[in-house]
């Protein structure tokens, strides 16, 4: 069972404006791409993220074999209880998820 | 065809000056470049000041105002001053002063400012006039009203505008990242799929190619499409650097929102023209019934006082999380019984740099850590306040043993005070759009002569 980030080339997060998280999942090779689409769920991203699965949204990009998700920000950017203020390190939480 | 070149993804992140040179011998019929950001958080618009230096903005506008005089072209910034507030547009234009009379020539600065009065955005939120997007917070009047600074995002129409009064030189606040990109090919009639769609490929600079830090990035746009094309040594588009630059700090990768219709790049085509070029066609521009034009608000969030402990006795490292849970107990009670503040009016939290602090509840590992940084952060509605927690605080940072058996412990402090006063911090209050009748009507367009 490894871990996302081994089996891809890139996961990234950033603001989409400070109340969006945007999370690129650049999976480089189609094979990895499969792998990702089919076995990462959406669920399994709002647990990572402790978010309700209705509120993510999800595109699955084969001409770039990148799996992407937005969220609404685990805290609004730059509020006080905010821990990243341009969302880059959430990428980790996820690239280390299991699948 | 309209030539627009884009020295850098940023003034005040620096461009390449051979590439500008070679963007500037290639005839643009603009330049372009985008001055700010919400991105690193709401304290630029909540004071309404830059987030870069001076000294660094004065120098990059500086050659870019000299190329522009060499180009005989209009050069227009976005987002003036990180924030875009009427304060930093002014900034801008005080710094433009200041160069345009060392380079010794007469100088017509079109300056368009996008700050809102809260009063009259209140009102507009009374009047049914403003709508929320996606996880927008729950607001009221009077929370608009407590606005430090709103701000309006200008479009393609407010900018046309202003380029319509023949201005050398484009100062705008707030616009969309794109506008000033999309601008002109629009007024001159490009495909409008296209006019949006490369402006957002270039509104980051070289970032949609690779060696990203280079900058500098002509775009051409046409009756079909537009053709995107980095011009410092060794920066590569390929179909993939381009495409891929879509999903960049965009929640939907195919589609974006602008003032008065929407970009949708379903079914964009990219194809590479040569090694370093690409071209893209099939992008759609879908123009909306109604006129919004997106708003940005910040308002106070208290004031901030913030403590660096270091913990490295392994017995504590161990005990962190219930070292830190104790103290807050232990600390809120003191200061609700010595202060008379509930727990409501202010926040202290201790975060455990090494442990929880990246994710907080939401951290899955457990590690072993050998040292912890422990950062306490005191939110309080005054600066008083926030400094008199900081310092009742202080005795727990510095002594506070884990069990009552055991020896008082001490623990590392890097400072002498350690309390550093972070001043008055800011949050953004709007995701929001307000509705208008006439694109100018949230906009004020001011014509300045320089000599």
């Amino acid at each position: 069972m490894p871990e996302l980030r081994s089996l891809v080339t890139k996961v990234r997060s950033k603001n989409a404006g400070p109340f969006w998280l945007t999370i690129d999942i650049f999976c480089g090779s189609q094979a990895a791409y499969e792998r990702v689409r089919d076995d990462l769920a959406t669920t399994r991203v709002a647990e990572v993220f402790g978010t309700d699965s209705q509120t993510i949204k999800r595109f699955d990009i084969p001409d770039l074999q990148v799996v992407k998700f937005s969220l609404p920000r685990p805290a609004v950017q730059g509020s006080l209880h905010d821990r990243d203020m341009h969302g880059a390190s959430w990428a980790a939480l996820l690239g280390e998820t299991v699948i | 065809m309209v030539r627009v070149l884009v020295p850098s993804g940023a003034l005040g992140l620096n461009y390449d000056e051979t590439a500008l040179q070679r963007g500037i011998a290639a005839g643009p019929d603009i330049i372009a470049i985008d001055g700010g950001s919400t991105d690193s958080g709401p304290a630029y618009l909540g004071r309404g000041v830059s987030k870069y230096a001076r000294a660094s903005i004065r120098q990059e506008w500086a050659g870019l105002m000299a190329a522009r005089a060499q180009a005989r072209v209009p050069l227009v910034i976005g987002t003036a001053g990180t924030c875009g507030a009427d304060s930093a547009v002014d900034w801008m234009l005080d710094i433009t002063r200041e160069i345009a009379a060392e380079q010794g020539k007469p100088l017509k600065v079109a300056v368009l400012r996008s700050g809102q009065d809260p009063a009259a955005t209140a009102q507009a939120w009374q009047d049914g006039r403003i709508t929320p997007l996606g996880n927008a917070p729950d607001i009221n009047a009077d929370v608009i009203a407590g606005c430090s600074n709103i701000v309006a995002l200008a479009g393609a129409e407010q900018i046309t505008t202003a380029l319509q009064t023949g201005a050398d030189i484009i100062i705008a606040g707030r616009t969309t990242d794109t506008a000033i990109i999309a601008a002109l090919p629009l007024m001159r009639g490009c495909h409008s799929g296209g006019a949006w769609h490369g402006a957002k490929i270039g509104e980051c600079g070289a970032l949609c190619a690779t060696n990203p830090q280079s900058g500098v990035i002509m775009i051409d746009f046409d009756a079909t499409g537009f053709t995107v094309t980095p011009l410092a040594d060794g920066a590569h588009a390929s179909p993939h650097t381009v495409s891929a630059h879509m999903l960049y700090e965009n929640a939907d990768p195919f589609i974006l929102y602008e003032p008065g219709g929407y970009l949708d790049v379903t079914g964009a085509v990219y194809r590479a023209v040569d090694n370093t070029s690409v071209r893209v066609e099939g992008s759609e521009w879908v123009p909306s019934d109604d006129y919004t034009v997106k708003l940005e608000g910040t308002r106070t969030a208290g004031f901030r006082t913030v403590a660096i402990a270091l913990l490295r006795d392994p017995h504590y490292v161990a005990g962190a999380a219930a070292w830190a849970d104790d103290i807050v107990a232990k600390c809120s009670a003191k200061i609700e019984a010595r202060m008379g503040l509930a727990d409501a009016d202010y926040t202290l939290e201790l975060r455990l740099v090494g442990h929880s602090a990246s994710f907080g509840t939401l951290e899955t590992r457990t590690g072993d850590p050998f040292e912890i940084g422990v950062i306490a952060i005191i939110t309080a509605p005054d600066a008083a306040k926030a400094a008199e927690i900081g310092k009742m605080l202080n005795p727990y940072l510095l002594h506070h043993p884990l069990t009552q058996e055991e020896e008082q412990p001490t623990f590392a402090f890097l400072f002498s005070p350690p309390e550093m006063h972070h001043g008055e911090v800011f949050e953004f209050v709007l995701n929001h759009v307000l509705h208008l009748k006439d694109p100018m009507d949230a906009f004020r367009l001011e014509v300045v002569e320089l000599a």
